[in-house]
């Protein structure tokens, strides 16, 4: 029952802000949010370190009760439920600042999307995972294109296109499964793990795999699927690029977790390395663009490409090392990424531009908006004792159990990661002051209650890891039984 | 077959309430003549036997279809309040059409007999002809009415003389009879057989818009009034399908083999010129027109691949396209009539500009209906083409699934136009009235779809 809590809870506090709308809506979506989070916290805090799903959820849906409306909690879900539920409060309010249009729709779309991607993260059937994945898509899509910047339309409309015509394959890989599987009474199934116990012919698995791929690549998005992304995070308002970044794109890898690799092993064997030299040109692909970028939030986003690629790449390295990695640092990316466009938020907004040649100085004026983005910004570039740290070394210790040769280039990561970040931390907050970032205002009461609870999981991730790893460890420990 | 007989009489007595003075009482006479014949039809559920002479089924399928056919005539003639107003109009004479008409789409859906069907196709298609250029001073209207009648003409006379080549080969007009002596000749049938199906297949598949058939669409549907094009747009096509199903499955299932090489590829080429048509047009009028050619592809994706799926997924297809067919033409009235270009309702992509704040509940409606139809999940259209391509992996017809998909992608660019233009293009801001019985009609029609969109399974009980 509780994971059915956690799917209805923010679909009917969106609801809620729908109906009384106007001036309170803000604060009630943040309410809503926040019991949210006490949900999945209490899941995260409860949850037994075994492999198997709990508070499950188990209800007959469609085509006499073969496709069943059937959810719960795996150590594999957990993190991302946590971090869904962790970021969606800080998310809102971190939108305070600003003042939209229809507040009301604006809130509401917000918790919608996170009753999506709730749901994409429990779903035990593949229909109902599809179902999510899809939904998730239609929330995001209005807050990109309503709220978002001048050449928002066309941006946003490629994006929706370009990512439903990719899941469209899936659904297509999906059917076909559902109609192998076969129960006692003759009957269908599209439990996820009955997917996992189906055999399938070299050929199909080949197949499924590249339907699967498409989906899941455009999603997160691995190179050369990416070319939708760097346009809708900067066209997007902050709110929603958070909501990409920090967890939409976490769809992407989730899936291939949960589906590709189980479902199509055979398929992965023959066409991983495809893959995850596909996910190593883009980490440094993405990383060589940032370094050249000149406006911040253009940076970030291709900073966030080239990080996906690194967790694409140990996902598919089909070790216990790259799938714990890719898990925390699924977590941890969330974490980090959402404080970066946080601050990219705050400077561009108070100095009207997000051009890096015009500012400067900044740190003159701004102890606390300094600590916090050394802290978020050491913890986007791995450095030990913080969060990125353990997820990039078990990422790279996975991919190089694989492969040397891809570990070693994928590992570039961590030296560009420094290169990018560095420039923007350099570039934007020490050197002269110019005009526009002469008498910058420090970070004010409500925008550091987005930057506490951030830095804390940065370091907690970071100094503790076994507190979460502990969690996923069974689950993807039943996970490669699967898959080998 | 109650609903026949019943819907005859009352378009006669149509005719004569015409002579009244008050144009009022025709509207909510026919919505009630409309629901007497559909609970009528109900009555026969689960009675399955043969009536007038051994030429029309009464079967469980046939009341579905029947049932959505006269669901989505009353939607339509719920819409069609501004005909009261127009002093050109002659209501009483449309409505008593439309209500003829429904019977000819009755009688395609459960015939027995291959006159039946004949019978059935040229009720409805003549009655369709008549209204199409019902808009007598517009000159469009007659051009389309000419032109659907000319080319219309011409499909039934294909269709009629596979019928002859049918009777000639198996000696019956009889479905059961046709099927026997296919099974008599041991899979050697007379070329006659061959001929006559490839002709009958012709004459439907023009009447449900198929490519290479297609070419009168877009001219008919947006010469005609746009009501009446919302009623060809479902009822004949729902009535064409159910009269292909039962053809296809009864008669000629035994000789799949031969049929459905010609089927898939014609389903294939519908697909492509319907998607890829409708994303160049600029007036969502043809848009419209090219989208339900789309849609005849995936509906006959369910015929290619015929098996146990196909009649769920027919059926439920056809209710989740009417629906949000007829919801999206609803609005399109509305809006068109606020702006008038060269004398005639705007029915651009442009006419739509800004409705989210003209009227959020329109902009809501037509949204769910564009999502509908392009088959995005949590609405029915997800689930009618999540049911068609089911029936195809069954079958294990990849390659028309490939493209299905793919001509998805394409219809999300045509449809969402629609969306961007309501909800993030500016517009005049003045608000758009709309009467509370039109708004409920519209209300219900989405209802359905997202209904059907959360839990199919409602529907499927009744199968």
């Amino acid at each position: 029952m509780l994971t059915l809590s956690i799917l209805l809870f923010p679909i009917l506090a969106a609801l809620l802000v729908l109906a009384v709308g106007g001036k309170q809506a803000k604060q009630i979506a943040f309410l809503g949010a926040l019991v949210e989070l006490g949900l999945s916290g209490y899941a995260f805090f409860s949850f037994v370190p075994d492999a198997t799903s709990q508070f499950a959820f188990d209800y007959p849906w469609i085509a006499a009760g073969s496709i069943r409306f059937s959810a719960g909690i795996d150590g594999v879900s957990l993190l991302l439920v946590v971090l869904t539920g962790l970021l969606t409060p800080l998310i809102i309010l971190s939108a305070f600042r600003h003042t939209y249009e229809r507040p009301a729709v604006f809130y509401a779309l917000i918790l919608f999307m996170q009753a999506a991607l709730m749901g994409v993260f429990t779903a035990r059937d593949a229909f109902l995972f599809y179902l999510y994945f899809e939904a998730a898509l239609i929330p995001i899509y209005f807050l990109a294109a309503s709220w978002g910047g001048e050449n928002r339309i066309a941006v946003t409309f490629k994006f929706f296109v370009y990512t439903i015509f990719g899941s469209l394959f899936m659904l297509v890989a999906l059917v076909y499964l559902y109609f192998k599987t076969s129960t006692a009474a003759g009957l269908h199934s599209s439990a996820i793990t009955d997917l996992y116990n189906l055999t399938l012919s070299a050929t199909e698995q080949t197949w499924i795999f590249w339907a699967f791929f498409i989906a899941f690549a455009i999603k997160m998005p691995v190179f050369p699927f990416h070319t939708w992304q760097p346009d809708t995070y900067v066209e997007s308002p902050t709110p929603a690029t958070m909501l990409l970044a920090g967890i939409m794109l976490k769809m992407g890898v989730y899936g291939v977790i949960r589906l590709l690799l189980p479902i199509v092993p055979e398929g992965v064997n023959l066409w991983g390395t495809t893959a995850i030299v596909l996910s190593v040109i883009g980490i440094v692909y993405g990383a060589i663009i940032a370094i050249r970028q000149r406006d911040i939030k253009r940076l970030i986003a291709y900073s966030s490409f080239s990080h996906v690629g690194l967790m694409a790449a140990g996902v598919f390295s089909q070790t216990s090392y790259g799938i714990q990695g890719a898990l925390v640092q699924m977590l941890a990316h969330g974490i980090n990424v959402v404080g970066m466009f946080f601050v990219a938020d705050i400077i561009a907004s108070r100095t009207n531009t997000r051009l890096l040649d015009q500012m400067g100085g900044i740190t003159r004026y701004t102890p606390k908006l300094t600590v916090y983005f050394m802290i978020l910004l050491l913890g986007s570039v791995a450095l030990p004792l913080t969060n990125g740290f353990v997820g990039e070394f078990l990422l790279l210790a996975g991919v190089f159990e694989y492969n040397n040769i891809l570990g070693a280039i994928a590992g570039l990561t961590i030296i560009f990661g420094a290169v990018y970040m560095l420039r923007l931390f350099q570039k934007a907050m020490f050197g002269k002051t110019t005009d526009i970032t002469t008498g910058f205002k420090d970070v004010s009461g409500s925008e550091s209650w987005v930057f506490i609870p951030l830095c804390i999981m940065v370091f907690w991730i970071g100094l503790v890891p076994n507190s979460f790893l502990k969690l996923t460890e069974p689950a993807v420990a039943n996970l490669l039984q699967f898959i080998k | 077959m109650l609903s026949i007989i019943l819907l005859s009489v009352f378009g006669i007595v149509l005719l004569y309430l015409g002579f009244l003075k008050s144009r009022a009482v025709l509207l909510p006479a026919t919505l009630f003549f409309i629901l007497i014949a559909l609970g009528a039809g109900f009555l026969e559920w689960n009675k399955s036997y043969l009536y007038f002479g051994d030429m029309l089924l009464v079967s469980n399928t046939a009341i579905l279809f029947t049932g959505i056919v006269l669901v989505s005539a009353f939607m339509v003639v719920a819409l069609s309040g501004d005909f009261l107003d127009d002093e050109a109009a002659q209501p009483a004479e449309y409505y008593a059409i439309l209500l003829f008409s429904i019977v000819g789409a009755i009688m395609m859906i459960a015939y027995e007999n291959l006159i039946m069907l004949f019978v059935g196709v040229e009720i409805l298609s003549v009655s369709m002809y008549v209204l199409t250029g019902s808009d007598k001073r517009n000159l469009r209207s007659n051009e389309a009415a000419l032109k659907y009648f000319l080319m219309g003409s011409f499909a039934t006379g294909i269709m009629l003389f596979g019928m002859a080549l049918l009777y000639g080969a198996a000696g019956s007009f009889t479905l059961t009879d046709i099927k026997g002596y296919i099974a008599l000749a041991q899979g050697r049938p007379s070329l006659l057989l061959y001929m006559g199906v490839l002709l009958v297949l012709i004459g439907m598949l023009f009447k449900v818009s198929a490519a290479p058939f297609h070419f009168w669409t877009p001219d008919v549907y947006e010469g005609a009034p746009t009501l009446f094009t919302a009623f060809m747009s479902t009822v004949v096509k729902t009535a064409g399908f159910a009269a292909l199903l039962q053809l296809l499955s009864v008669a000629f299932g035994a000789i799949y083999g031969f049929w459905w090489i010609t089927l898939a590829v014609i389903t294939g080429l519908t697909l492509l010129i319907g998607n890829l048509t409708a994303a160049y047009q600029d007036s969502f009028k043809r848009m419209m027109a090219y989208s339900s050619i789309s849609h005849a592809g995936y509906l006959l994706i369910g015929l290619a691949a015929l098996g146990q799926q196909s009649k769920q997924a027919l059926v439920f297809y056809s209710l989740a396209y009417s629906v949000a067919t007829i919801a999206a033409f609803g609005i399109l009235l509305v809006v068109a009539k606020q702006r008038v270009s060269d004398g005639r309702p705007d029915d651009t992509y442009s006419a739509f500009n800004g409705l989210s704040r003209q009227n959020p509940l329109l902009a809501f409606i037509l949204a769910v209906s564009m999502l509908s139809l392009a088959g995005i999940p949590l609405t029915a259209g997800f689930w009618g083409k999540f049911m068609v391509f089911s029936a195809a992996i069954d079958k294990g017809m990849v390659w028309i699934l490939v493209l299905a998909v793919l001509m998805s992608a394409v219809g999300i660019y045509y449809y969402f136009r629609v969306v961007i233009a309501m909800y993030f293009r500016e517009g005049s801001s003045t608000y758009i009235q709309v009467a509370p019985f039109y708004r409920f009609v519209l209300i219900a029609a989405t209802a359905i779809t997202i209904i059907l969109g959360l839990v199919p399974g409602l529907f499927q009980n009744l199968m």
